[in-house]
C-alpha cells in the first residue's frame, strides 16, 4: 500500500450532505484532521485548489471491471484507474465475470485484486442466481458474510416471477438488496436497438421500452408483497420512471439508477450503425430522456450509475447484432451528468455520492459528510473545466466511448482515496 | 469524402434522378451487339457477400464485366468468417489488394457503413439486413419508368407492396425511391409484418387495393417466418396476402406486376407470372445490370462507353 498523503486542501467550496461552505480541509493519515478557513499549511503539502468543489468521492453502483475471465476489455486496476480518474473511490462491480461472482472464492478474489490495486474501494457485487442461468439461487447468507450486499444478475433480467419473490423473502432477512435488469427477455429477442420509427426506418431489431417497464411494475409489486427492498438498474424509461415515483409516494423500499447515456444520447445515434452505441437497455427517445433527466432531478432516481462495460475494439468490430452491448462511463459520468442535469451541485453530487453509498451499502466510508474524524474519500472537481472525450487518453483498456469529441463542462482534479492522492491534476499517479 | 451508394435516402433526390438516366443508357448499352465498354478497365470490384444471394452476385458481377473492370468475389457465410477473422480483418486484407468498389451483402443491418469506416475504397450496398437493397429500388423504378414509358416523375402512380414488409430491405429501398419521385405507396400486410412504426400507408386487406392500383409489388415471403409466430401459418397468409388467381384477374390490364425474386410459388405467388401480361419480373432481372452498370460507372468511371 502506498503511503498516506498528509496534505491541506486550500481554498475550495466544500460540498456535502450538510451543505456548502467553504473551508481549507486538512487530511493526516487517512482521516480528514482538520477543517476551518487559512489553516496552517506546517508540514503537511499546500494543494492549491481555489475555485473548485471538494466532495465526498463518488460511487458508483454499476460497474463491470471484466476481472476474472475478460482482461482484454478491462481488468481490475484499468478499472480502478478510470473509476478513480472519474472521481469515484468505491465501485460495485457486476458479478457477470467469467467465473461469475456467485461463490465466496470469486468474490473474495474481486476483493483482493481491488485491495492490491489500492486505486479505489472494489465491492464485488453477488448474482442472484448460479451462474446467472435463473434457476438457483445463490448462498446470500455466505457472500453477505464476505461483503457483498448488492446481489443482481445484471446483464440479465430474473425472468421466473416466483423465482424472484423467494429471492426477495430470502434476501430481506439478510439485510442485502437485490438489484434488477429490468428485461423481459421474451419481449427482445434479437434486439439491436430501442424500438421506434428509428429502428423501423434502419430495419434493426427493436427492444420494446414495455420489456423494460413490465419488470419495474413486476419487481415493485414483489417488493410490495415481500417488503423487501428492490433497486433498479439502468432506467431508460419515461414510464418507469413514472412508476418509481408512484412507489416511492406510497413508501416502497424501491431505489433506482440511472446512466449518463440515457440522458444525453438517443436512439437516433444508431443511424451511424455505430457500434459503441449499442447498449443494453438501449438509447431511447428524447421523451425519455426528458423522464430520466426529471427523474434524477426530483429524487426519483437516487443515484446516476455508469453501467461502465468495457469492450475491446475486436468485439465491437463486428455487425450490430453481433457486437456485444455496453458503453465506457467512469471517466465521463461526471462531466456528462453536469452538462446534462439542470440541478445544483449539491444535488448532483449526492446522485453521485452519497445516495449510491446507502444504496451499495458502504456509507459507513464513502459519501460521508466532510467533517473531521471522517475517512478521507474526496473528490476535488474543476466545476468550470471545458474538456473533450479523447478516446486514446482513457484509462480503461478499452475505448469505446460514446462520446468520442464531445464537449463537457466539468471534470476531476483530485481525487483522495483513504487519505492518498490517487488522481492529482487530472492524472493517475499510479 | 468518397462517394458511396448505401441507400436511397443517402443518394437523395438528385443523384437518383441522375443513376435513372444513366441506367437508361446503359440498358441501351446492353442491346449492343457487343454490350461490354471500357469504361472501368483497370478498376477493381471486390463482391463481399456475406449472405447467400446467387442472383445478386452475378448480377453485380456481369455488371461489373460489362464495363470491363476487374472482378473478385468472397462469398461466405458470415458464421464462418468469423472464425479467428473479424469483419474488419476481412476488408482491410482484401483492401491491401487494391480494391476500388466493395460491393457488400450483409444479413446484418449497417455494415455497409462499417465497411466504408474500414476502407478508403467506395461501397456499394448490394443488401444490408432488413435496412435496404438500393439498387434493387434504382432497377425497380428504372422497370416502371420503362414500361410505362415516363420519365423521372412519379406522380400519381399508385403502389401497393405486399408482404413482409417489417424484414425486407427491398420494401424498405423500393417505397424510398417510389415516394423519391412521387408516387404514392401502401403497404399491404398484417401488423405482424409491419415495421414497429412507420408514416406510409397500410392496410391489411389486399383486396380493397389490388384493383386499384397502378403497381402490385409482391415482396418474397420467407417460410421462417411462419413458424415464428409472425402469420399463423402458409395456408392463412396465402389466402389474405398471396397473388391468386381471382386477384390476378382483379389488376387493371396496365397495371404493373412486380416482384423482386427468388419466388416462393404456393406461398406469395400461386398464379404464374409469365402467363401475366402484367408482369415485370423478367425485365427487372434484365435492368438490374444496366442499373448496377450505372451506379458503379458512376463511383469509379472515367473513361467513355462508347462502341
Amino acid at each position: 500500500m502506498m503511503q498516506h498523503h498528509n496534505m491541506v486542501l486550500v481554498g475550495a467550496t466544500v460540498i456535502d450532505e450538510t451543505g456548502e461552505r467553504t473551508a481549507d480541509v486538512r487530511v493526516r493519515e487517512g482521516t480528514i484532521a482538520e477543517i476551518g478557513s487559512d489553516l496552517s499549511v506546517g508540514d503537511d503539502e499546500h494543494i492549491d485548489v481555489s475555485g473548485c468543489i471538494i466532495a465526498p468521492g463518488f460511487v458508483d453502483l454499476h460497474t463491470h471491471l471484466r476481472e476474472p475471465g475478460m482482461p482484454e476489455a478491462e481488468t481490475i486496476e484499468t478499472g480502478s484507474r478510470a473509476a478513480a480518474l472519474g472521481g469515484y473511490t468505491a465501485v460495485v462491480a457486476m458479478p457477470n465475470t467469467d467465473p461469475t461472482q456467485d461463490c465466496v472464492e470469486v468474490v473474495e478474489f474481486v476483493s483482493k485484486r481491488g485491495r492490491e490495486v489500492g486505486l479505489c474501494d472494489v465491492r464485488p457485487s453477488g448474482s442472484i442466481t448460479i451462474g446467472r442461468a435463473g434457476t438457483q439461487l445463490t448462498p446470500f447468507a455466505e457472500l453477505a458474510a464476505v461483503g457483498v450486499h448488492m446481489f443482481t444478475d445484471d446483464g440479465l433480467g430474473v425472468q421466473d416471477e416466483g423465482l424472484m419473490r423467494r429471492a426477495l423473502e430470502y434476501a430481506g432477512e439478510l439485510g442485502v438488496v437485490l438489484a434488477q435488469h429490468c428485461e423481459v427477455a421474451s419481449l427482445t429477442e434479437g434486439a439491436v436497438m430501442h424500438e421506434g420509427e428509428c429502428c423501423s426506418h434502419l430495419g434493426l431489431p427493436g427492444w420494446p421500452a414495455l420489456a423494460e417497464e413490465l419488470m419495474v411494475h413486476r419487481d415493485i409489486e414483489l417488493s410490495r408483497l415481500t417488503g423487501s427492498p428492490v433497486h433498479l438498474l439502468h432506467l431508460s424509461t419515461a414510464r418507469s420512471v413514472e412508476m418509481v415515483r408512484a412507489a416511492k409516494t406510497e413508501g416502497l423500499a424501491v431505489t433506482a439508477e440511472a446512466t449518463p447515456h440515457h440522458i444525453s444520447l438517443n436512439d437516433e445515434r444508431l443511424a451511424s450503425f455505430d457500434t459503441r452505441f449499442k447498449v443494453n437497455p438501449p438509447l431511447r427517445t428524447m421523451a425519455d430522456i426528458e423522464g430520466v433527466k426529471a427523474g434524477l432531478i426530483d429524487g426519483t432516481i437516487d443515484a446516476i450509475a455508469t453501467d461502465h462495460a468495457p469492450h475491446p475494439p475486436v468485439a465491437k468490430d463486428r455487425p450490430l447484432d453481433e457486437a456485444p452491448p455496453g458503453m465506457l462511463g467512469l471517466e465521463t459520468a461526471l462531466g456528462v451528468a453536469r452538462s446534462h442535469l439542470d440541478c445544483s451541485w449539491q444535488h448532483l453530487l449526492g446522485a453521485m455520492s452519497w445516495r449510491p453509498a446507502k444504496i451499495a451499502g458502504i456509507d459507513d466510508r464513502h459519501g460521508r459528510p466532510i467533517v473531521v474524524g471522517e475517512p478521507a474519500n474526496l473528490a476535488v472537481i474543476d466545476p468550470d473545466s471545458q474538456w473533450e472525450v479523447d478516446p486514446s487518453a482513457l484509462a480503461s483498456r478499452s475505448r469505446n466511448t460514446p462520446f468520442i469529441g464531445v464537449g463537457l463542462t466539468a471534470r476531476i482534479r483530485h481525487t483522495v482515496f483513504e487519505g492518498r492522492i490517487v488522481v492529482r491534476g487530472g492524472k493517475a499517479t499510479a | 469524402m468518397t462517394l458511396h451508394f448505401r441507400s436511397i435516402e443517402e443518394a437523395g433526390a438528385e443523384r437518383i434522378c441522375r443513376l435513372l438516366d444513366l441506367t437508361e443508357h446503359m440498358a441501351a448499352v446492353g442491346r449492343r451487339p457487343n454490350p461490354k465498354v471500357p469504361a472501368l478497365r483497370g478498376k477493381t470490384v471486390c463482391n463481399l457477400f456475406f449472405e447467400d444471394s446467387t442472383r445478386t452476385r452475378m448480377s453485380f458481377d456481369l455488371a461489373a464485366k460489362r464495363l470491363s473492370a476487374d472482378t473478385m468475389t468472397l462469398a461466405v457465410s458470415s458464421s464462418s468468417v468469423n472464425k479467428g477473422e473479424s469483419l474488419r480483418d476481412t476488408v482491410e486484407t482484401l483492401d491491401a489488394m487494391g480494391v476500388d468498389v466493395f460491393v457488400v451483402r450483409h444479413r446484418t443491418s449497417g455494415v455497409p457503413w462499417q465497411v466504408a469506416g474500414w476502407t478508403p475504397a467506395a461501397v456499394v450496398n448490394a443488401g444490408d439486413g432488413w435496412h435496404a437493397h438500393p439498387t434493387q429500388a434504382l432497377l425497380d423504378a428504372y422497370t416502371i419508368r420503362q414500361r410505362r414509358g415516363i420519365a423521372n416523375d412519379f406522380s400519381g402512380l399508385r403502389v401497393a407492396v405486399v408482404g413482409d414488409i417489417r424484414h425486407s430491405r427491398v420494401a424498405r429501398s423500393t417505397t424510398e425511391i417510389l415516394q423519391l419521385l412521387g408516387a404514392e405507396v401502401v403497404h399491404v400486410a398484417p401488423r405482424t409484418l409491419l415495421p414497429p412504426a412507420s408514416d406510409v400507408a397500410t392496410t391489411s386487406n389486399l383486396d380493397d387495393v389490388v384493383s386499384e392500383v397502378d403497381v402490385v409489388y409482391m415482396l418474397r415471403m420467407q417460410r421462417e417466418r411462419m413458424g415464428a409466430g409472425l402469420v399463423p401459418d402458409g395456408g392463412e397468409y396465402s389466402h389474405r396476402f398471396a397473388l391468386d388467381e381471382r386477384r390476378a384477374a382483379a389488376l387493371r390490364s396496365d397495371a404493373l406486376l412486380m416482384h423482386p425474386g427468388p419466388m416462393n410459388r404456393g406461398v406469395e405467388m400461386m398464379v404464374d407470372p409469365a402467363e401475366l401480361p402484367q408482369s415485370t419480373i423478367l425485365d427487372q432481372v434484365t435492368n438490374g445490370i444496366a442499373a448496377r452498370m450505372a451506379v458503379l460507372f458512376e463511383l469509379l468511371g472515367s473513361g467513355g462507353i462508347e462502341e
